[in-house]
């Protein structure tokens, strides 16, 4: 069983690494190992790196800004109106729910009555948007473990609202933050349906430039470019395991 | 008294405290809590004991009353504003710090020096004895260990009153026994007010100066030990600390000393702790361990009824006698004094006399009639 998982869930990773590596053009069968994709890809290709600094870029600033504003609205939620939760946690829920395709509509329709150039500050505010939802539900989920008597602790021992927040919610609450950061980053490096509506000229992300690629045919250099990014991912889990654990552990 | 002149350190003024219109958990409260006392609150489980607490706490507001503390009206005073700690049921110890920064956090608010801190914390640490255990976390240390990091962190501030919300529910018997020791010394070295809430009757009784009774969002009796279990204000009071028999009956003579009460036992006599007149209704009790079991018949001027015992259950130190009469479970408490009693004699479904002096009852309540 577990094999069969295995198989379907990276067989198809496996093949896009291998024909990296395929000296064809055209991919459909082997020719013979070849690194000359790989040299195209760094040494010809300046609208991959230009997509993946606008991804980059976007990903980095809005996911700290809905970090930011996720952790401060989950902590409100949880602690200063609970009798608010119930209106708050529909608005909160609804952006995981809409698809994608009516959310990316919808932003661009408001941008456009709002004559709001679409450029790369369009797409940060979209994904910081959908970013915001996960982030609430992710710190949201921490604090729960944690209840309201160590709030009126802290108060009790004299520290002011604000040093509740800085002293011991935020420390409490810091892996569920890091996770809903990370969380936040991968989601927006990897979006393509919001951005496509929302990305102008000039702006285009990595996923939008692949596409583009790959509408005039599979190219070897996308091949050779996933392989690298399949590589960083499995160095970056790796070497994030250890904080996962961390994060996943919630250590009480 | 104090430098300030205040002779109570906790003063409630008829407070009240509404939840919603089906929720009233106080009910007109007035508390006067003397400096430097072990003060108890005790009561059955959701009679407002928590609520009180945190009123003086500043958790909650009243809706009415007033809250003194030192003499100084506190109403609308925040709970970080307030010269009181409170030591939480469930220790709310912050779990991303070391016992030593949880005992040194409010310490850091006031940012006081590195070596201030440490050593206030270290004298404190002393106090509850945790040396040793400083670095550890939250989660590796015991419920007893706990316990006394969450007293050490209320303590370090210095502060006038501490709260104890039943801080030992969590402990097991033995262990409860000796943190309740533990307590009674550190509150000895300190020498600040405790207020300590409860529903375990031995607990209150065993180490506060004073109890206050709480049932239903109402105080009703507050004393000493000793004066809420010989002299209860009402078959509340009675029925809540310790085990003991009522009887109700009509007055239908009074002397000096005594009363002569027509009970469904028929005639017998009680000790006039409060003026009755011939036809009033009195209630009045007897507690267990003034109640004697014998198969000889008592002495002059006793009470006696006859009964058969119906359970018996001996206690190392104690046994415990259940008396039927007249379908009514008569309790006795027979201490042992010697290693071998007459009273081993006395075996189940055995007739006997149970008897008391009626100088040892006590009158609760009389209703003129
Ligand atoms: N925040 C609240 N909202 C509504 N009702 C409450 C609230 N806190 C307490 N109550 C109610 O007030 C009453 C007194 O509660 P309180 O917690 O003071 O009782 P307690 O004596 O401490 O009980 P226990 O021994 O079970 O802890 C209860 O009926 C309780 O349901
Ligand atoms: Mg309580």
């Amino acid at each position: 069983m577990t094999v069969i998982v295995l198989i379907f869930l990276y067989a198809p990773i496996m093949f896009l690494v291998i024909f990296s590596f395929n000296s064809s053009v055209t991919g459909a069968n082997w020719m013979g190992f070849t690194l000359k994709w790989y040299g195209e890809l760094f040494l010809r290709s300046p609208d991959i790196w230009e997509g993946f600094k606008n991804s980059l870029i976007v990903a980095v600033f809005s996911s700290l800004t809905a970090t930011f504003i996720g952790t401060m609205a989950a902590i409100g939620i949880h602690w200063y109106k609970p009798s608010f939760r119930r209106y708050i946690n529909f608005n909160i829920y609804a952006p995981l729910i809409i698809p994608d395709i009516l959310m990316g509509v919808s932003m661009l329709m408001l941008f456009v009555s709002m004559r709001i150039r679409l450029s790369l500050f369009t797409i940060y505010l979209a994904h910081t948007t959908f970013s915001l939802s996960y982030v609430v539900l992710v710190v949201l989920a921490r604090l729960e473990n944690f209840d309201s008597s160590l709030l009126e602790a802290a108060m009790d021992l004299g520290a002011s609202e604000f040093q509740t927040v800085r002293r011991v919610i935020i420390p409490m609450a810091l892996p569920g933050i890091i996770a809903s950061f990370l969380l936040s980053f991968t989601l927006s490096i990897d979006d393509f349906i919001i951005t496509f509506f929302v990305a102008g000229p000039g702006s285009t992300t990595l996923p939008l430039r692949i596409f583009s690629m790959i509408r005039f045919g599979l190219s070897p250099v996308v091949n050779a470019l996933s392989t690298i990014l399949v590589g960083g991912a499995i160095l970056l889990t790796l070497l994030g395991r250890k904080f996962l654990k961390y994060i996943l552990a919630g250590e009480g | 008294m104090d430098k300030d002149g205040a002779v109570y350190s906790v003063e409630l003024e008829n407070v009240t405290k509404i939840f919603d219109e089906s929720t009233v958990a106080m009910k007109n409260v007035s508390l006067k809590v003397k400096k430097g006392e072990f003060f108890s609150i005790l009561g059955p489980s959701g009679c407002g004991k928590t609520t009180t607490l945190r009123i003086i706490g500043g958790f909650e507001t009243p809706n009415e009353g007033t809250v003194r503390i030192d003499g100084r009206r506190v109403n609308n005073l925040p709970p970080n504003r307030r010269p009181v700690n409170m030591v939480f049921q469930n220790y709310a110890l912050f779990p991303h710090l070391s016992v030593f920064e949880n005992i040194a956090f409010p310490l850091r608010l006031k940012k006081m020096t590195e070596s201030e801190i440490r050593e206030k914390v270290e004298y404190m640490v002393e106090l509850v004895k945790l040396k040793g255990q400083e670095r550890k976390f939250p989660r590796q240390l015991s419920g007893g260990q706990k316990q006394r990091v969450a007293l050490a962190r209320a303590l370090v501030n210095e502060p006038r009153v501490l709260l104890l919300d039943e801080p030992l529910s969590s402990l097991d018997a033995k262990l409860r026994q000796y943190m309740l020791m533990e307590l009674d010394r550190i509150h000895d070295e300190v020498g600040i007010t405790f207020i300590y809430v409860t529903h375990d009757q031995a607990e209150a009784m065993s180490v506060s100066d004073e109890i206050a009774v709480m049932n239903n969002g109402v105080i009703e009796q507050v004393g000493t030990p000793p004066e809420i279990y010989e002299s209860p204000a009402n078959t509340f009071v009675a029925g809540f600390i310790g085990e003991t028999n009522f009887f109700v009956g009509k007055v239908v003579d009074v002397s000096s000393e005594y009363l002569k009460v027509e009970t469904r036992f028929g005639i017998l006599t009680c000790y006039k702790d409060k003026e009755a007149k011939i036809g009033d209704t009195v209630e009045f009790m007897i507690r267990p361990e003034k109640v004697y079991v014998t198969k000889n018949y008592p002495p002059q001027n006793m009470n006696f009824l006859r009964g058969k015992v119906d359970q018996l259950i001996y206690l190392g130190s104690h046994t415990k006698y259940y008396i039927m009469v007249e379908n009514t479970l008569i309790r006795s408490i027979k201490q042992h004094t010697r290693y071998w009693m007459d009273e081993s004699t006395i075996s189940w479904d055995d007739e006997v006399y149970v008897w008391w002096n009626p100088d040892d009852s006590y009158l609760i309540k009389v209703t003129g009639g």
